[in-house]
C-alpha cells in the first residue's frame, strides 16, 4: 500500500479562513435545502396531516430499511424559478429489504403533487440513474397530474414517464407503484405500466377520467370509487395487485414486493472491506481556498476520501497539473483524475487519455475531482497541439464505458469541464461542493473578454470608448456570471445531482459506487480516432 | 449402602440432590413430567423415567408411579426433596413397603407433625412453648388479631389474618375451602396473631441412634404472603440466651417424636423475645444452603448417611461467618406478584463461586432450577433459583448478595430480583430489624418498584435502539459502512418504539457523520451488544442483549426488558377489545355466566386461579356473552380468549359491503 502523506496545516490561519468560508456556504446551502424540506409550507403540510396522511419523506423513511442510508437527489430542483424548491417530488437512492432502489415520491403538499417542468426534469434524471444502474424503481404516487398553467412544457415530453416504465420492465428492472392518492388521467399509467401495484383502501384513486369527464363524454353517472377506487381495482379491474388497509400497510406490502424480487446485483462485489481514511474527513472543510485562483493539492482531498488514504499515483512526474492514480473507495477499485494546478496542458491531457484507457482495460470506475480553469491557451500551446491533446482526453472520456463519478470541488471552467467529465459527458453521478463554480470561463475573464471585444469594435469604428460604461458593464457581467456559476444555481437547473457537504464526499461516492455496481461494469471496446 | 437413588422431585432441589449423589458415587434416577422432559435435572441424572402428563397431580404427586419408576430403574433409595410428596407419610410407607430406602424421617414422625393441631399438643407436652389454639367459634374481641390456619397447611396456603370479628366467618370459610382444595383436609384453627413477629427456625439433624444436633437457626422473616424471600443464618440481633433456648426447644421437639434425618423446627419470635412453636418441617428446607455455608456440612449427604443408618459422630460444627439466601421467583412484585412465564433467555449470576455446593471461602453460591433456554410454566413453583452469599460478617454477606443479584443477567420471565436487592439494601434490613410484615411496613419505600425508573427506561430504550441500529448496520447486505441512517437532507429523527411493563417508550436519535446522537445525552460508544451513554458528566455502560423479539438492557441503573414494536403492525394481530383474554396462565375455577347471557359492565364472568390467587374476570362493558370457550378446570395460557362480550350499542358496526 502507498499511504498519502498529508501536509495540511490545520492550525494555520489559511485553513481556518477556508473552513469558515466553507461553513458559511454550507449554512446557505442548508437554508435552501430547508425550503425543499418544507414542501408546500406549514399550511399545506398541516392539511395533509389532518387527512391522516404521511408526508412524502415520511413515506420514504418508512419504506427504507431501518438505519439504512438515503441519498436524496436533485433536492434543489427548480431553485431560482417560479416553482417551489424541490420540484414537488422527492427522489433518491435508498435500501429497501437489502436492495438499493430508486425511490420517486410525489410531494402532495406542493400544489397537490402536480408536475411542473422541474418535476419532470428531476423525475427524468432519477429514471436515467435507475436505468443506467439497473436500480428497481419505486414510485410513491400521489399527484394531481400536470400543473396546468405549465402544461405546454410538460405534456409532450411527459410521455417519457410511461415509456420509461415499460422499457424498465422489458429490460428486467422491476418497477413498483404504491398509490397513496390521486393518480388520474395520464397519471393512471404510472400504476398501469408498473410491474407491481399496491393501492390503499379508500385512498387510491386511479382512473382515466373522473365523474365530470365521464358525464361529459358519455353521459354516464358515476363516482370516484366505481371509476377508480382501490377496492374496485383489486376486485374488479385487476389493476391493483395488492389492497392495503392504510398507508403504513401499503409501505409494508411494497417492502414485501421488493423482498420477493430475489434481486441480485449484477456488478462485481467490493474487492475488500471498507477501510476508513487515515485522515479526518472533517478537515475537508479547510482545503479549498476562498479564492479559486489559488490552487490546492487534490491529494489532500484524496487522502480524506479513499480507503485507508491508500493511493498509487500514475505518472506522478509527467503532467503534474493533473493527478491520476488508483485507490479503493468503500472497497470498490477506482481510478481518480484530479486537477492540481487548475490548467490542463498537453501532457496532462495525454496522461488523462492514457489513464482512462487503462481504467477501461481493467473495468475500473473513474472519479473526476474538478478544479480546472480549462485547457491552456496561448501561441506556444496552440502550436504545441493543445487542441488535439485536449481532444484526446475528451475522446477518451466520451467513449469510456466504465462508470464515471464527478465531483466539482472548485473551478470547472471551459472545455476543462468537458474533459473532466462534466454533465454533458454523462457521468453516472455528478455532485458539487458549495465551493464549486462552473461556467464557460471565470466571471472576470468573461467580462474582460467582452470589454476587449467592445473596445476593439469601438476602435474599429473610430469611436471613443466609454471607459465608465465599460467598468459598469464589466461589474454587471461579472456579477451575473458569478451568480450563474454558483452550485446552488446550477443544481436548481439539474446540472448536477446535488450540492454536498465536502465531509460527506466519501459517503456519497461510496453509495454511488454501490448503486453503480448493481449493473455490470465493463470497459470500452474502442475509442474514437485519437488524433496524433 | 445406597447405590442408586431416585429423586422424586424436579427443579433446583432435584439438581441439588443429584450433585451430592455424584460426589458420593451414588447412581441417580430422575423423574420428569412432560413439560420437564428436557429440564436440566433430567439431563444431569444417570437415568430418567417419564411421568406422563403435566399437572403435579398426574406426575410428581403420583406415589405409585414414583415407586414403580424406582423399581424400573433399579433404584434402592428414594429422596423426596421438598414439596410434592416430601411430607406425605403414605408415600414414605409405600417406598419403604417396596423395600426401598426412604431418605427422610420415619412415616410416623411425618404424620405427627403433619397435623398442626396434633403437633402443637405434642410440643406443649414436651415443654416447647406453643401459641394457644383457639376454636374459631370461641374467638373474642380480646383475642384479635388472630391467624386462621389450615391444620394440614404449609407455605401460607389456607392462612388468613383476621383483625375484626366480623371478618372471621368469611376468613374461616375461605381458608377451609382453600385447605380442602390444596390438602384434602378442611380442618382449620385459630391462634393469636403476633404482630411484627419474626420467623426463626432451627435446623436439626437426628440419627437413628438417638443423637440430635441443632445446626444453628435461620431467620426467614422477610416473606410475602407467607412465602419466604430472604433467609439468613445466624439470626441477627438475638441474644445468646434466646438462641440457646430455641436450639434446646428444637432438640426437645425432635426427640419427642423420635425424629430421624434432617428437619426444621419453626418458631414465631415476638418482639419481647418470647417464642412459640409454629410447626416442624419433616424434610430438607429450601433455605438449607445458608446452614451448609456456615457449617461446612452437606445436608443431603448427611440425610443419605442417616438413611443408611450411620450415626452422627462428634459434635455439631460451630457456625463460621454469616450466610444469606435470596429466592429468585418468576413473579412481578410491581404488578401484584403476577407470575412470569416463558423462556428463560439468559440466567447468569456473574461472580458465582459455587453451584449446588458451598464455596470454599466467602463467596456466592447459586442453586438454580433453570438455565438459558428453560421454560417457566404455570404448572410448578415459580422459584427460579436461590442465590446465597457467605461472608465473615453479616453486612459483608448482604452487600455481596445484593451486588450479585443486581449484576445478574435474568432475561425472559419477569423476576423479583429488584425487590430482593431493595430489601437487602434497606436500612431496616441492614439493622436486622426484620419481621414477617417487613414488606408491608416498608411498602412506602417502594420496595416492589422496579429498580429502573422512567429515566432509566428511557436511557435503556435509547441504548437498545442504538445497539439494534449498530447490529443492523453490521449485517447490512449493502452500504454497511455508511454511517447509520445517513441522510444528505435529514428531515426527521429516527424513532424506535418499545413496549415495556405495559407501557410504550420511544427512543429518538439522529444520524450524524460521527455516529448517532440524541438529546440530553452524549453517545460515547455504540456496539451491537454494548452502548455507553453519558448523562450529566457520568458515563453509563449498558449491556444490550438482543433476543428474538426481546431486547434486554442491563446496567447498574437497573435491568430493563424491551419488546420492539414493529414499524408495520400486522393488521391480523389487532385484538378485538370484546375478547377477554387470560392475563396470566392459570386454571379456570368457576364460570358464572352462560353463552348468550346479557351482562352488565363489571359483572364477574369467571374466576381464574393462577399462582395461588383467584383472579376475577369481569365484563368490560354491558353486552352479551357471545362466546365462552372455557369451562371449570380448563388450563389456559396467557392471552387465551376466556370469553367474548359483544357490547350493546345502537350503532352496531356494519360489515363492510365488499
Amino acid at each position: 500500500m502507498t499511504l498519502l502523506r498529508s501536509t495540511l496545516e490545520t492550525s494555520s490561519a489559511e485553513y481556518a479562513a477556508n473552513r469558515d468560508a466553507m461553513l458559511a456556504k454550507l449554512a446557505e446551502l442548508d437554508a435552501e435545502h430547508a425550503k425543499a424540506l418544507d414542501g408546500g409550507g406549514p399550511k399545506y403540510v398541516e392539511r395533509h396531516r389532518r387527512r391522516g396522511k404521511l408526508l412524502a419523506r415520511e413515506r420514504v423513511e418508512l419504506l427504507l430499511d431501518e438505519d439504512a442510508p438515503f441519498l436524496e437527489l436533485s433536492p434543489l430542483a427548480g431553485w431560482g424559478s417560479e416553482y417551489t424548491v424541490g420540484g414537488s417530488v422527492v427522489t433518491g437512492i435508498g435500501v429497501v429489504e437489502g436492495v438499493e432502489c430508486m425511490i420517486v415520491a410525489n410531494d402532495p403538499t406542493v400544489r397537490g403533487g402536480a408536475s411542473n417542468p422541474w418535476t419532470l426534469k428531476k423525475t427524468f434524471r432519477a429514471a436515467d440513474i435507475a436505468w443506467e444502474n439497473r436500480l428497481p424503481l419505486i414510485n410513491l404516487v400521489e399527484s394531481g397530474g400536470a400543473d396546468l398553467p405549465s402544461q405546454k412544457e410538460i405534456f409532450i415530453p411527459g410521455g417519457r414517464v410511461f415509456r420509461d416504465l415499460t422499457r424498465f420492465s422489458a429490460a428486467g428492472i422491476p418497477t413498483v407503484a404504491l398509490v397513496f392518492g390521486n393518480s388520474t388521467a395520464g397519471g393512471a399509467y404510472v400504476p398501469g405500466m408498473s410491474d407491481h401495484v399496491v393501492m390503499i383502501r379508500e385512498r387510491s384513486k386511479v382512473f382515466l377520467g373522473g365523474p365530470p369527464l365521464v358525464r361529459m363524454a358519455t353521459g354516464e353517472d358515476s363516482d370516484d370509487e366505481s371509476l377508480g377506487g382501490a377496492r374496485m381495482h383489486a376486485h374488479v379491474s385487476g389493476l391493483a395487485d395488492y389492497l392495503a388497509d392504510d398507508e403504513v400497510d401499503a409501505i409494508r406490502i411494497g417492502r414485501r414486493v421488493i423482498a420477493r424480487l430475489n434481486h441480485r446485483k449484477a456488478g462485481p462485489a467490493p474487492l475488500a472491506p471498507p477501510v476508513e481514511p487515515r485522515y479526518d474527513p472533517e478537515e475537508l472543510l479547510g482545503i479549498v481556498p476562498t479564492d479559486l485562483k489559488v490552487p490546492f493539492d487534490p491529494r489532500e482531498v484524496i487522502a480524506r476520501v479513499v480507503d485507508g488514504s491508500d493511493f498509487d499515483e500514475f505518472k506522478p512526474a509527467y503532467g503534474p497539473s493533473l493527478v491520476t492514480g488508483w485507490a479503493r473507495l468503500h472497497g470498490y477499485p477506482v481510478g481518480i483524475l484530479a486537477n492540481a494546478q487548475g490548467v490542463l496542458f498537453s501532457a496532462e491531457s495525454q496522461k488523462a487519455a492514457q489513464f482512462i484507457q487503462l481504467a477501461n482495460r481493467s473495468a475500473t470506475p473513474l472519479v473526476f475531482l474538478h478544479n480546472t480553469t480549462g485547457y491552456m491557451v496561448g501561441r506556444e500551446y496552440e502550436q504545441g497541439g493543445i487542441i488535439k491533446h485536449g481532444a484526446m482526453m475528451i475522446n477518451a472520456v466520451a467513449n469510456s464505458t466504465v462508470p464515471h463519478l464527478s465531483v466539482l470541488m472548485g473551478a470547472s471552467y471551459g472545455a476543462g469541464h468537458y474533459g473532466m467529465c462534466g454533465r454533458a459527458y454523462d457521468p453516472r453521478f455528478l455532485f458539487a461542493w458549495p465551493s464549486a463554480k462552473s461556467a464557460v470561463m471565470g466571471p472576470r475573464q468573461l467580462a474582460g473578454v467582452l470589454s476587449i471585444v467592445a473596445r476593439a469594435s469601438a476602435q474599429a469604428k473610430g469611436r471613443p470608448y466609454d471607459e465608465e460604461g465599460d467598468a459598469a458593464m464589466r461589474a454587471l457581467v461579472e456579477e451575473q456570471i458569478e451568480a450563474e456559476s454558483l452550485p446552488i444555481f446550477l443544481s436548481g437547473r439539474l446540472y448536477d445531482d446535488g450540492v454536498i457537504d465536502p465531509r460527506d464526499t466519501r459517503t456519497v461516492l461510496g453509495m454511488c459506487l454501490s448503486a453503480i455496481h448493481t449493473a455490470p461494469v465493463r470497459g470500452a471496446e474502442g475509442f474514437g480516432v485519437f488524433r496524433m | 449402602m445406597i447405590t442408586t437413588l431416585l429423586v422424586a422431585n424436579r427443579g433446583e432441589i432435584a439438581r441439588r440432590i443429584l450433585r451430592t449423589c455424584r460426589d458420593l458415587g451414588v447412581a441417580t434416577v430422575a423423574v420428569h413430567s412432560d413439560p420437564d422432559a428436557h429440564a436440566p435435572h433430567v439431563r444431569e441424572a444417570d437415568a430418567a423415567v417419564r411421568l406422563p402428563g403435566a399437572a403435579p397431580a398426574d406426575t410428581y404427586l403420583r406415589g405409585d408411579l414414583l415407586v414403580a419408576a424406582a423399581k424400573t430403574a433399579g433404584a434402592d433409595a428414594v429422596h423426596p426433596g421438598y414439596g410434592f410428596l416430601s411430607e406425605n407419610a403414605g408415600f414414605a410407607r409405600e417406598v419403604i413397603g417396596a423395600g426401598l430406602t426412604w431418605v427422610g424421617p420415619r412415616p410416623r414422625a411425618i404424620e405427627l407433625m403433619g397435623s398442626k393441631v396434633e403437633a402443637k399438643r405434642l410440643m406443649a407436652e414436651a415443654g416447647v412453648p406453643v401459641l394457644a389454639e383457639l376454636d374459631p367459634a370461641a374467638v373474642t374481641e380480646a383475642d384479635l388479631p388472630v391467624l386462621v390456619k389450615a391444620s394440614a397447611g404449609g407455605g401460607g396456603r389456607g392462612m388468613r389474618v383476621v383483625r375484626s370479628l366480623a371478618d372471621l366467618p368469611a376468613a374461616v370459610e375461605s381458608a377451609r375451602s382453600e385447605a380442602a382444595a390444596a390438602f384434602g383436609d378442611p380442618l382449620v384453627f385459630c391462634e393469636r396473631y403476633v404482630e411484627s413477629g419474626r420467623h426463626i427456625e432451627v435446623q436439626v439433624l437426628a440419627d437413628a441412634h438417638g443423637t440430635v444436633w441443632a445446626l444453628g437457626e435461620r431467620d426467614c422473616s422477610v416473606q410475602r404472603r407467607h412465602q419466604k424471600l430472604v433467609e439468613e443464618t445466624p439470626a441477627p440481633g438475638i441474644s445468646a440466651a434466646l438462641r440457646r433456648s430455641l436450639h434446646e426447644a428444637a432438640i426437645r421437639a425432635a426427640e419427642r417424636i423420635d425424629y430421624v434425618g434432617a428437619g426444621t423446627v419453626e418458631f414465631l419470635v415476638a418482639p419481647d423475645g418470647g417464642f412459640a412453636f409454629l410447626e416442624m418441617n419433616t424434610r430438607l428446607q429450601v433455605e438449607h444452603p445458608v446452614t451448609e455455608c456456615v457449617t461446612g456440612l452437606d445436608l443431603v449427604e448427611r440425610q443419605i448417611r442417616i438413611a443408611e443408618g450411620r450415626p452422627l459422630e462428634g459434635r455439631p460444627p460451630a457456625p463460621d461467618g454469616h450466610a444469606v439466601e435470596a429466592r429468585l421467583y418468576a413473579e412481578d412484585p410491581a404488578r401484584d406478584w403476577a407470575p412470569g412465564t416463558g423462556t428463560v433467555l439468559r440466567f447468569e449470576v456473574p461472580g458465582t463461586d459455587a453451584v449446588f455446593r458451598s464455596p470454599d471461602r466467602a463467596g456466592i453460591r447459586v442453586d438454580s432450577g433453570v438455565e438459558d433456554g428453560s421454560e417457566v410454566g404455570a404448572h410448578y413453583d415459580a422459584m427460579l433459583a436461590k442465590v446465597v452469599a457467605w461472608a465473615p460478617e453479616r453486612e459483608d454477606a448482604l452487600r455481596r448478595l445484593a451486588g450479585a443479584l443486581a449484576r445478574a443477567r435474568l432475561h425472559g420471565p419477569v423476576t423479583n430480583r429488584d425487590l430482593l436487592v431493595r430489601v437487602l439494601r434497606h436500612p431496616a434490613f441492614l439493622q436486622g430489624e426484620v419481621h414477617t410484615r417487613f414488606l408491608e411496613e416498608h411498602a412506602a419505600d417502594g420496595l416492589t418498584a422496579p429498580q429502573a425508573g422512567p429515566g432509566t427506561v428511557r436511557l435503556a430504550a435509547l441504548a437498545a435502539a442504538l445497539a439494534e441500529s449498530a447490529a443492523r448496520r453490521a449485517r447490512a447486505a449493502v452500504l454497511g459502512a455508511v454511517p447509520a441512517g445517513w441522510r444528505n437532507l435529514p428531515s426527521q429523527p429516527r424513532r424506535a418504539r418499545y413496549a415495556t411493563r405495559g407501557a410504550e417508550v420511544e427512543a429518538v436519535y439522529r444520524s450524524t457523520r460521527s455516529g448517532p446522537s440524541a438529546d440530553g445525552v452524549v453517545v460515547v460508544a455504540v456496539d451491537p451488544d454494548r452502548v455507553v451513554l453519558e448523562v450529566d458528566g457520568l458515563r453509563h455502560p449498558f449491556t444490550v442483549t438482543r433476543h428474538p423479539g426481546l431486547i434486554c438492557v442491563d446496567s447498574a441503573l437497573g435491568a430493563v426488558e424491551l419488546t420492539p414494536l414493529d414499524r408495520f403492525p400486522d393488521p391480523a394481530d389487532e385484538i378485538d377489545p370484546a375478547n377477554l383474554v387470560a392475563p396470566m396462565p392459570g386454571t379456570v375455577r368457576r364460570v358464572e355466566v352462560r353463552e348468550g347471557e346479557r351482562v352488565e359492565a363489571g359483572r364477574v364472568l369467571l374466576w381464574l386461579e393462577a399462582m395461588k390467587m383467584e383472579h376475577r374476570v369481569t365484563a368490560p362493558a354491558a353486552g352479551t356473552v357471545t362466546r365462552l370457550p372455557v369451562a371449570p378446570g380448563t388450563q389456559v395460557g396467557k392471552g387465551t380468549v376466556l370469553a367474548v362480550v359483544s357490547p350493546d350499542g345502537p350503532d352496531e358496526a356494519s360489515e363492510p359491503t365488499e
